[in-house]
């Protein structure tokens, strides 16, 4: 077990530094290969563990790698520590990220930099793992940034574009944001329980359920602002409201990297942070309220821009953004079992979909804007086969994945009676509508209908290699069985041998209330999906102009929401812009016309007879400078020189 | 008269001496073969004197905190020369004769005119800032300090930019203030106590009133050379006019004695002027992190926006000093060193455009990662590191330093790590004006990319960096005991703590 967890965890290193190092010498087609399979043996061990550990249920101890730092009585390693969750993670990550590998080699034929391409992807799927495999909070921090670093390589992959550029920045500056809070967290864990090891914090923390700390001036409950500063963190990796501007300017990356980092496995690690802490979570209802109501307004809000959205991606952007509120919104009432599950299903489901799109978009020359799309689906007929199976998936159409932990979710939300819950039911059952309408506006505006593509680009649009259909087709398998084939293992009766202590879940807890709930509860995601459906139908396929005519209609509330709320603009005015006018003033008026000004430049125009006579110095010889300096210094010397001799 | 096993240190400070002498008499018709002797031999001096350091390294007992490697010889008057290292100055001499080949090589091609001069400069300069870090006399450790100053002024003076009169002046009139009254401080700690030796200062009470003085004066000198808000200005213009060579020590190695200052003689020999002080350190050094890391972020000249940089990073030294917790010390002297490797790669990375093009002005840049591939994974690595990205150097350091200031105070914290946010702003940012973007300059389009001597001087520090980033332990190792000692001689055990935490149930069972 040691070594197959060394191996997961270092082979897609192994294939980052191949590539990245020696991916010119090598050439383009070794260096796919070798990440790609390298990171495939990781996905098949990846198998192995989860079998071994989730299903046999062979926890294995702590893999100490090496000693990391050691600095009074903070320690901490480089080290794994692998349980179901875990396994879960590890499962979820590196399948897509192979699937992804494969995928890339077709959707990337045409780029000129494939060995870096492949080199980043199996970078982040090196930080990815780090992330979910560590043992301590500070190497969690590690894969924390380090995906964030590939994020940020991968959305400015094409360096050319500015647009690229500034979307990389703005990931990784808001990411840093987050970032922050996760920092304060562990610093505020050290502090309480004197140790950033997962393990340690755990046997300890139960000891400090009434401490307070003071953060800010001000006494709080010690574990609501771990919890809080946790969450700040997990807010800025998942795209949770206020945090969530980065994710839909990350599209501006090549496709597959969203499909892998900005759908399936890194957006999601602030779900993961949240579930491993759930301990830590349980002793504070107000984190928990936090979280619930935090979910829930992220669900509502992206749903809600996604409604009007015309480009593919930021539509499924949106849609992801909205899912992690799903996810937060379990976390938020315990259900931590439905928040991991509904992880699990969404990779497949969501993954499928991101690629589903690449196809189209690969398949359309690039043009992304679905106003130019319509009446391809006889064109690529896979794509579109695959792509109703997600729509179906995401849903929540009985029987497919979707269907199992997003009815969950909303039934948990339902059942909870924490603060927040109701709103949060409120706005789950909404977004569900909502999901379900944008899901179908986008096979509808891109499928259906007459084309409003050019006629050379609708007259070539085809499938692609094997290598992008073979991808779509497994991600559609597990779309649509894996709820079905895990549910009772995630959420059902074998829960509690399954998650094997790495959730907080006990017997009576939120998931076995929420399979109790009256049976209208258990019909509403139904009955919004098949609303939504008839809308989207009605809006869409009549060959009206209902979706246009309803557009002028409400145009404040269609301008609201194509703009995303406003967000962006709302911080380039409180955030971005100020920081450049009070750099300019700092360093303008601050350093060169006070400090300057009174300091050095007034005190030379004081001497300015001296500097005249030194600039005459200036234009001599080196040694004339060394000479005058030595002697000053040696006045100085031989006059405490002699006052020590006095003494 | 000498004390100690052996004279290595010494042997450390008279390499480069010799090696200087020899340049001296270097002669040639041929100026072309001069120039290359020249050069040669100041590369192999710095070179043997880096073997030293690395047998220093490996000779240094980590288990004690006293000094080691001790030579006294009995001067004139008090005065001795005494020279020894502990854990907290180990490092810093090791820091200092590693970058020193690193600049020569640097400075290969870049310097045509009087290289014989540059190089004895360098040489010269390489033998005080040992001096600085062993010196175990305070007279001693005083000549070495301002010493430093000389060759450092003639650098930027005459091998600087167009603006390079007015810098070095600035930098040179700064300094010298700052000297002045550590130099009335020195002199007044002689008087009152007898002594010179700096342990025996260290062990020395010095009234409770004078001692607020006396930090004062020290304040001065060892501010400027950090530098701390607002006493910063000069180094902006010094780096801007400094060669490359002159930038990479002066922000590597001279911006460290300052923090190296405050370890050796403002906490120890006035422990209690440093308490009372602290929140003056604090506000000083939280402005410098946010205020500096703004400027930054509007900087158009290379130089200046990394200049600004350290600036901002050394806010971070200052707060870890004055924490007066392990975490605290210890990440102020790893930031330290992680900053003298990274800053100094990074003033090296823009020699080499500046080299090519003979500009600083970021926006004459863009795109190279088009035709500088190599060129652009090292900056960008370097620049990952200066943000401080776990993994690197520049992780470990901020991250011991706040987490100690945790422990004081969550509003240090809390507004030191504002600074972590801003430094990925302004970094990225420079990134994304120098290394991406389209490459539409012609000349810019012609700069080749990195040489193999260039490849030769970035090795070392890319290793260095990660090392320190993935293993830090050999770094931080040296300093535990040192560290532990002067906290527990100078200010006993946790009382900083339990001041500021005053709740008694947020640290049960620490």
């Amino acid at each position: 077990m040691e070594f197959l967890a060394k191996l997961i965890v270092f082979l897609p290193l192994v294939g980052f530094l191949i590539a990245g190092l020696a991916g010119r010498q090598i050439g383009d087609k070794a260096s796919m290969i070798v990440t790609s399979g390298l990171v495939s043996i990781a996905g098949l061990a990846s198998w192995f563990v989860f079998g071994e550990v989730a299903l046999l249920g062979n926890v294995a101890p702590t893999i100490h790698v090496l000693n990391w730092v050691d600095s009074g009585t903070l320690s901490f390693d480089w080290a794994f520590k692998i349980d179901t969750l875990t396994a879960v993670m590890l499962v979820v990550v590196n399948t897509v990220s192979a699937l992804v590998h494969w995928y890339s080699m077709g959707y990337m034929e045409d780029d000129p930099h494939k060995p870096r391409f492949f080199a980043y992807l199996s970078l982040f799927t090196f930080a990815m793992l780090m992330l979910v495999t560590s043992d301590n909070l500070v190497q969690m921090f590690f894969g924390w940034e380090g995906v964030g670093l590939a994020s940020y390589l991968l959305i400015g992959f094409w360096y050319k574009k500015p647009s690229a550029n500034a979307a990389a920045i703005k990931a990784f500056v808001v990411n840093r944001v987050g970032d922050f809070g996760f920092a304060l967290g562990i610093y505020a864990v050290f502090l309480l329980v004197g140790s950033v090891e997962i393990d340690v914090i755990f046997a300890r923390i139960g000891d400090y359920e009434t401490a307070t700390l003071s953060f800010l001036g001000h006494e709080y409950h010690a574990i609501t602002v771990i919890a809080l500063l946790l969450f700040v963190g997990a807010m800025g990796k998942s795209a949770q409201l206020g945090l969530h501007t980065w994710l839909p300017d990350a599209m501006e990356g090549p496709t597959p990297v969203s499909a892998l980092i900005h759908a399936a496995t890194m957006v999601t690690a602030g779900v993961f942070l949240v579930a491993r802490f759930s301990p830590v979570f349980e002793l504070s209802p107000v984190a928990l309220m936090v979280v619930t109501y935090v979910g829930a307004a992220t669900a509502l809000f992206a749903a809600s821009v996604a409604l009007v959205q015309n480009d593919i991606k930021r539509v499924i952007a949106y849609s992801t953004c909205s899912q992690l509120g799903y996810m937060f919104v379990a976390l938020g009432v315990s259900a931590y079992g439905g928040a991991i599950f509904h992880l699990f299903t969404h990779a497949f489901f969501k993954a499928l979909l991101f690629l589903g799109a690449g196809s189209v978009i690969h398949a359309m020359h690039h043009e992304q804007d679905m106003r130019k799309m319509g009446g391809i689906k006889n064109k690529i007929p896979l794509t579109y086969i695959v792509m109703i199976i997600g729509t179906l998936a995401i849903t929540g159409m009985p029987g497919l994945s979707g269907y199992f932990s997003k009815d969950l979710i909303i039934e948990a939300a339902y059942a909870a009676t924490t603060p927040g819950a109701e709103f949060a039911f409120v706005m789950v059952i909404t977004a569900a509508l909502m999901t379900s309408f944008y899901s179908w506006r986008l096979i509808f505006m891109t499928f259906h209908g007459q084309t409003r593509a050019d006629n050379d680009t609708f007259d070539h649009a085809h499938e692609g290699p094997w290598t992008i259909k073979l991808p779509l087709l497994l991600l559609a398998v597990g779309a649509v069985f894996a709820g079905w084939f895990y549910k009772g293992s995630f959420i059902g009766d074998v829960r509690f041998t399954f998650w094997n202590g790495s959730l907080a879940t006990s017997a009576g807890d939120i998931m076995d209330q929420a399979h109790h709930v009256p049976a209208a509860v258990i019909w509403s995601p139904f009955v919004a999906m098949v609303l939504g459906f008839a809308l989207a139908y009605y809006f869409y396929m009549r060959g009206s102009d209902i979706a246009k005519r309803t557009a002028e209609t409400w145009d404040g509330l269609y301008a609201f929401l194509l703009n995303k709320w406003y967000f962006d603009e709302l911080y380039n005015l409180i955030f971005v812009r100020p920081a450049f006018w009070l750099g300019r003033v700092f360093w303008k008026r601050g350093d060169e016309d006070t400090i300057d000004g009174f300091g050095p430049n007034g005190v030379s125009g004081l001497v300015a007879g001296v500097a005249a006579r030194v600039r005459k110095l200036q234009t001599g010889y080196v040694y004339h400078y060394a000479f005058a300096m030595i002697i000053g210094l040696a006045i100085a010397v031989t006059w405490f020189m002699a006052q020590s001799g006095a003494h | 008269m000498f004390f100690g096993e052996n004279y290595l240190l010494s042997l450390m400070m008279l390499a480069p001496v010799i090696g200087s002498a020899i340049i001296l008499f270097i002669r040639h018709k041929d100026a072309e073969i001069e120039n290359r002797n020249v050069r040669s031999v100041a590369l192999f001096t710095t070179l043997i004197t880096f073997f030293m350091g690395l047998d220093l390294w490996a000779g240094f007992d980590n288990s004690t905190a006293e000094f080691q490697f001790v030579e006294k010889f009995q001067w004139f008057g008090d005065i001795s020369y005494y020279l020894g290292v502990d854990g907290i100055s180990v490092l810093f001499v090791l820091l200092t004769a590693f970058l020193m080949p690193i600049v020569i090589l640097a400075s290969w091609e870049s310097i045509g005119k009087r290289v014989k001069e540059y190089m004895i400069a360098f040489l010269v300069l390489e033998a005080l800032m040992i001096g600085v870090f062993t010196a175990l006399d305070i007279f001693l450790f005083y000549v070495f300090f301002e010493g430093g100053l000389i060759p450092m002024y003639l650098l930027i003076g005459v091998w600087g930019g167009v603006n390079r009169i007015y810098a070095s002046f600035k930098f040179f009139l700064y300094t010298l203030l700052g000297s002045v009254l550590m130099l009335v401080a020195v002199l007044y700690m002689y008087f009152q106590s007898g002594t010179t030796d700096i342990p025996a200062l260290m062990m020395y009470d010095f009234d409770v009133d004078v001692q607020s003085w006396l930090w004062l004066a020290f304040f001065a000198s060892f501010a400027v050379k950090m530098p701390m808000w607002p006493v910063h200005t000069w180094l902006p213009d010094a780096h801007v006019q400094a060669p490359t060579g002159g930038s990479v020590i002066l922000a590597g190695v001279l911006l460290k004695m300052g923090g190296y200052g405050f370890l050796r003689f403002s906490l120890p020999m006035l422990p209690e002027a440093s308490v009372e002080f602290s929140w003056l350190i604090f506000t000083l050094s939280i402005i410098a992190i946010i205020y500096t890391s703004l400027v930054a972020l509007v900087q158009e000249d290379i130089k200046k926006l990394i200049a600004y940089s350290s600036v901002a990073h050394m806010g971070f030294v200052t707060i870890g000093i004055f924490l007066f917790n392990t975490n605290g010390i210890e990440g102020a002297i790893f930031t330290m060193l992680s900053h003298g490797v990274v800053s100094g790669a990074l003033f090296l990375c823009v020699g080499v455009i500046y080299d090519r093009l003979h500009t600083r002005e970021i926006s004459r840049y863009g795109g190279l990662a088009v035709n500088m591939k190599i060129y652009a994974v090292t900056f960008v690595l370097f620049s990952l590191a200066s943000v401080g990205l776990p993994g690197t150097s520049g992780f470990v350091g901020e991250f011991l330093v706040l987490n100690g200031s945790f422990a004081y105070s969550s509003w240090i914290t809390f507004l030191a790590a504002t600074g972590v946010i801003l430094g990925a702003a302004y970094m990225l940012y420079l990134v994304r004006r120098l290394i991406f973007g389209e490459l539409d300059k012609d000349d810019v389009r012609a700069m080749p990319d990195l040489s193999l001597r260039e490849k030769l001087i970035f090795a070392p520090l890319v290793a260095v960096v990660l090392w320190m980033g993935i293993y830090p332990n050999s770094f931080l190792d040296p300093m535990h005991v040192s560290v532990q000692a002067l906290l527990e001689t100078h200010f006993p055990v946790e009382t900083t703590h339990a001041a500021t935490i005053d709740t008694s149930s947020a640290v049960v069972g620490r």
